[in-house]
């Protein structure tokens, strides 16, 4: 693996306004190399990336790929540099077919009769050649999400890409599929291409990376060799300090039920039964976990629960009362006066305005309460010396509730949701994703604060695909597939069992 | 009985025309993504560039050219607005109807004083219908004669081309490069973009060739249907279009079955008036007006089947910043 590096990066800086996202980064790629980039959500890799694709301009740097100093105003020219790159969120036209989302943009000619035959021929030679088994005539939008990603890799090979840049490709898949993910990707590597890994997932890079280079804060801050290296001394240059990867707590001392869910059933918008025939029931005083690939009906199952989203049948016992979903629709003030707290899975689209100032998120959903509302006015004092006590006491930066909610970071945007809903002191608490796309610091603050709610004779349903997060902090794992619970299994679980569990495959033993 | 039913088909098509014109135009531009309520302005823009240079040069031809013109110019604001500049769709598109309402009512009281009309055209200015071949030689014959003398032929080259418009637009989007990517461009531009294409200028070209249709719409109604322009004179047909796109589900054969549909009641609507229909009386014209927008609204409502719009119309393309 000598000669000339794949990529070489050298004092690569970007600005976005007062944010410094990438600063002096030099970095080195080795050809026919997996290279890992470790670090936490904010730390500026997929800006670094974008730069490297064309997405963004580098305010000043040089971009050496092959030998050659080069420059990328645009993705266009990152493809002709067989540069590709599979983003996080697929970049997959969902209604047309996997063989007219390869050819998009290198179509071989203005009309399509042509191309489409040779693009048909290429497919086959690249399934052979990579074990990259995809039905070109399949709609995206019927392919389950690891071929999906299949189609991704497909069009950057089409496109004569030497050089794979993936970011963030586990957060979608079941254990399993990302095997298979790695398994490509070591073909790939083997071929004489040159990988780029993007994650945030330590154990990913201890799996598969040959080198891993660990930014933080927008700066390059160690590469290691994969085998010279530990997951703590990583986790460590990643925060800067030493962090506790497992979350610690004491045995579960679970007592009376105080939630209940029977025979629940919901079908969405398109007709489809997402949630089926779904029972169990959460104790005070422990946490329990769903576990399950995203899309498997978990979603579904938390927003019927904070009464956003109605069920076709299914009764709920909640704070002594019995409620028939099936006849009539609970709506989310009531949830909250039955003392059930909502953390929702996207924070941006249900759990807060970003547009609004801090103290007044700080309240949302609240806002009738008498403390804050006399009926008419608000009782702007009051709110305002909530949120400033919410702020102290879970550290949420920078302690200003007057600011505009969208300029706080993802882990202090979950905090304020988290404390608004905490700070009700509800009987229940739904969580949803508590630490997606925040930083490894505040999730061991989020966690730590659920299992203080656990200890405190409350309720807790999490549901996360952070299959770590669940194992860390339930005291019970529920796993769902395809809308049904498949399994429970205790808080000892291994990860491949409940992977195998996850991806159906063990569905009918329970 | 065969007789009226022929007059009433042929008025169809006559009526029909404008609406297939513009609801193809509309089509471009929505499956590329950007929502176009300015089809009417477009139109009345179009109609009034044509009807002035029709009047001054006497050439219908360069009559059809202004109004293309004049409804590219307007077509290129909306792209500024809502591609260039990333505005809401919506607003820029009534602005549009606006300006053009305005615009020609004022120009054509500056130009002609004629309470914003045009002069009567001459004779060049306008497009004539067009008798096809043995047109007159099958006249007499039982049924085939008056299908094809009065219903296929004798119209103006306008309706022939809107005509031809669909299974060229049918062409261009599915089986051409240009095609793929607007489709692409309308559902999730960001995949356009990662893959080396210029989200920018695609909805540019897409938004050109909106003004063009409109452009064609627009002439055909001051300078074939009728002999000048009138101010006003769309009189709400880029809204019927806009509702027979999305009875159409953005689909070029489905927009001409729509628009003939509109054509059909529109017809039917100027047939019946003042007429008596036994048992039922006389059915106010407006309850044909109306009958489109009722059967768009009762479609939307989901008893048609489903109209699902392009993904990404309406939305303005941003770069994520992540």
């Amino acid at each position: 693996m000598n000669g000339t590096p794949a990529i070489e990066l050298r004092k690569i800086n970007k600005r976005f306004g007062p944010v410094h996202a990438n600063r002096n980064i030099d970095l080195v790629v080795k050809k026919g190399s997996i290279h890992g980039i470790i670090g936490e959500n904010g730390a500026g890799k997929s800006t670094l990336m974008s730069i490297l694709y064309g997405f963004y301009h580098a305010d000043d740097g040089d971009i050496v790929i092959n030998g050659n100093k080069v420059s990328i105003p645009d993705s266009k020219s990152a493809i002709s540099l067989g540069i590709g790159m599979v983003h996080q969120h697929f970049m997959l036209v969902d209604n047309f077919s996997v063989l007219e989302n390869v050819i998009l943009g290198a179509e071989g000619g203005a009309r399509l009769a042509g191309g489409v035959d040779k693009a048909r021929q290429e497919l086959r030679r690249l399934e052979e050649e990579y074990e990259l088994r995809v039905d070109p005539d399949a709609i995206v939008q019927d392919l389950p999400v690891g071929l999906q990603q299949r189609v991704e890799i497909l069009k950057a090979l089409f496109r004569g890409a030497d050089i794979l840049i993936l970011d963030e490709p586990t957060g979608v898949l079941t254990p399993a599929e990302a095997d298979h993910l790695f398994k490509i990707l070591e073909v790939l590597r083997d071929e004489g291409k040159t990988v780029l890994l993007i994650t945030h997932k330590l154990r990913e890079i201890m799996a598969i990376t040959d080198t891993v280079s660990v930014m933080r804060r927008g700066e390059m801050v160690a590469t290691r060799e994969t085998s010279q290296t530990s997951m703590s001394e990583l986790a460590e240059l990643m925060v800067g300090r030493s962090v506790l990867l497992r979350v610690e707590k004491e045995q579960a001392q679970p007592s009376d039920t105080v939630l209940a869910i029977e025979n629940l059933t919901v079908t969405d918008s398109r007709g489809v039964q997402v949630v089926k025939d779904v029972s169990f029931e959460v104790r005070a005083g422990e946490i329990v976990g769903i576990a399950g690939v995203s899309g498997n009906g978990q979603s579904e199952l938390l927003e019927t629960l904070a009464g956003i989203r109605r069920a076709t049948s299914g009764t709920l016992r909640i704070g002594g009362q019995v409620i028939d979903l099936a006849d009539r629709i609970i709506d989310p003030a009531e949830m909250r006066q039955l003392s059930m707290g909502h953390v929702p899975e996207d924070r941006h689209r249900m759990g807060l305005v970003t547009s609004f100032p801090e103290y007044e998120n700080a309240i949302l959903g609240y806002h009738h309460d008498p403390e804050y509302s006399n009926g008419v006015f608000l009782d702007l004092a009051a709110i305002k010396k909530t949120a400033q006590t919410e702020i102290e006491r879970y550290d949420i930066r920078p302690p200003n509730p007057l600011l505009k909610t969208a300029n706080f970071s993802g882990g202090n945007q979950q905090k304020i949701v988290l404390a608004r809903e905490i700070e009700r002191d509800p009987q229940v608490l739904l969580v949803g994703q508590p630490t997606r796309g925040v930083d490894i610091g505040a999730i061991e603050f989020i966690h730590k604060r659920l299992i203080e709610m656990r200890d405190a004779a409350k309720g807790v349903l999490l549901v996360s695909v952070e299959l770590d997060e669940i194992r860390g902090l339930s005291d019970r794992i529920l796993v769902m597939f395809d809308g049904r619970i498949v399994g429970e299994r205790g808080p000892d679980a291994s990860e491949g069992e409940l992977g195998l569990l996850m991806a159906g495959v063990e569905g009918e033993a329970s | 009985m065969f007789e009226t039913l022929i007059l009433l088909l042929d008025s169809t098509v006559r009526l029909s025309t404008p609406l297939l014109l513009a609801c193809l135009a509309g089509l471009y531009s929505e499956r590329a993504g950007v929502v176009d309520i300015g089809l009417e302005g477009k139109m009345l823009g179009a109609a009034f560039g044509a009807a002035a240079v029709g009047y001054i040069s006497g050439n219908a031809f360069l009559g059809l050219l202004a109004g293309i013109g004049v409804s590219i110019g307007l077509a290129l604001i909306h792209g500024f607005a809502s591609i260039s500049n990333r505005g809401n769709q919506i607003v820029s598109g009534v602005a549009i109807n606006f300006l053009a309402a305005g615009l020609t009512a004022l120009l054509g009281q500056a130009w002609f004083r004629q309470g914003g009309r045009t002069p009567p055209l001459p004779e060049g200015g306008r497009f004539t219908n067009i008798e096809l071949p043995f047109a007159e030689a099958v006249r007499d014959v039982p049924y085939i004669g008056p299908l094809y003398g009065e219903l296929i032929s004798g119209h103006n080259i306008l309706v022939y081309a809107a005509f031809a418009a669909v299974p060229l637009t049918w062409w261009i989007l599915f089986k051409t490069r240009f095609g793929l990517r607007l489709r692409a461009v309308g559902e999730n531009p960001a995949a356009v973009d990662t893959a080396g294409i210029s989200v920018i200028w695609l909805r540019y070209r897409a938004v050109i060739m909106c003004g063009v249709l409109c452009g064609f719409a627009g002439a055909y109604l001051s300078i074939a249907q009728s002999a000048g322009f009138i101010a006003n004179m769309t009189a709400g047909k880029g809204f019927i279009a806009l509702a027979a796109l999305i009875f159409a589900k953005w689909q070029p054969r489905n927009a001409m079955f729509a628009c003939l549909l509109f054509g059909f009641l529109d017809a039917a609507a100027i047939r019946l008036q003042g007429q008596e229909i036994a048992g039922i009386g006389e059915i106010p014209v407006q309850f044909f007006q109306a009958l489109p927008y009722v059967l768009t609204v009762i479609l939307l409502a989901g008893f048609i089947g489903k109209a699902i719009p392009p993904k990404a119309a309406g939305i303005p393309y941003v770069k994520e910043r992540t």
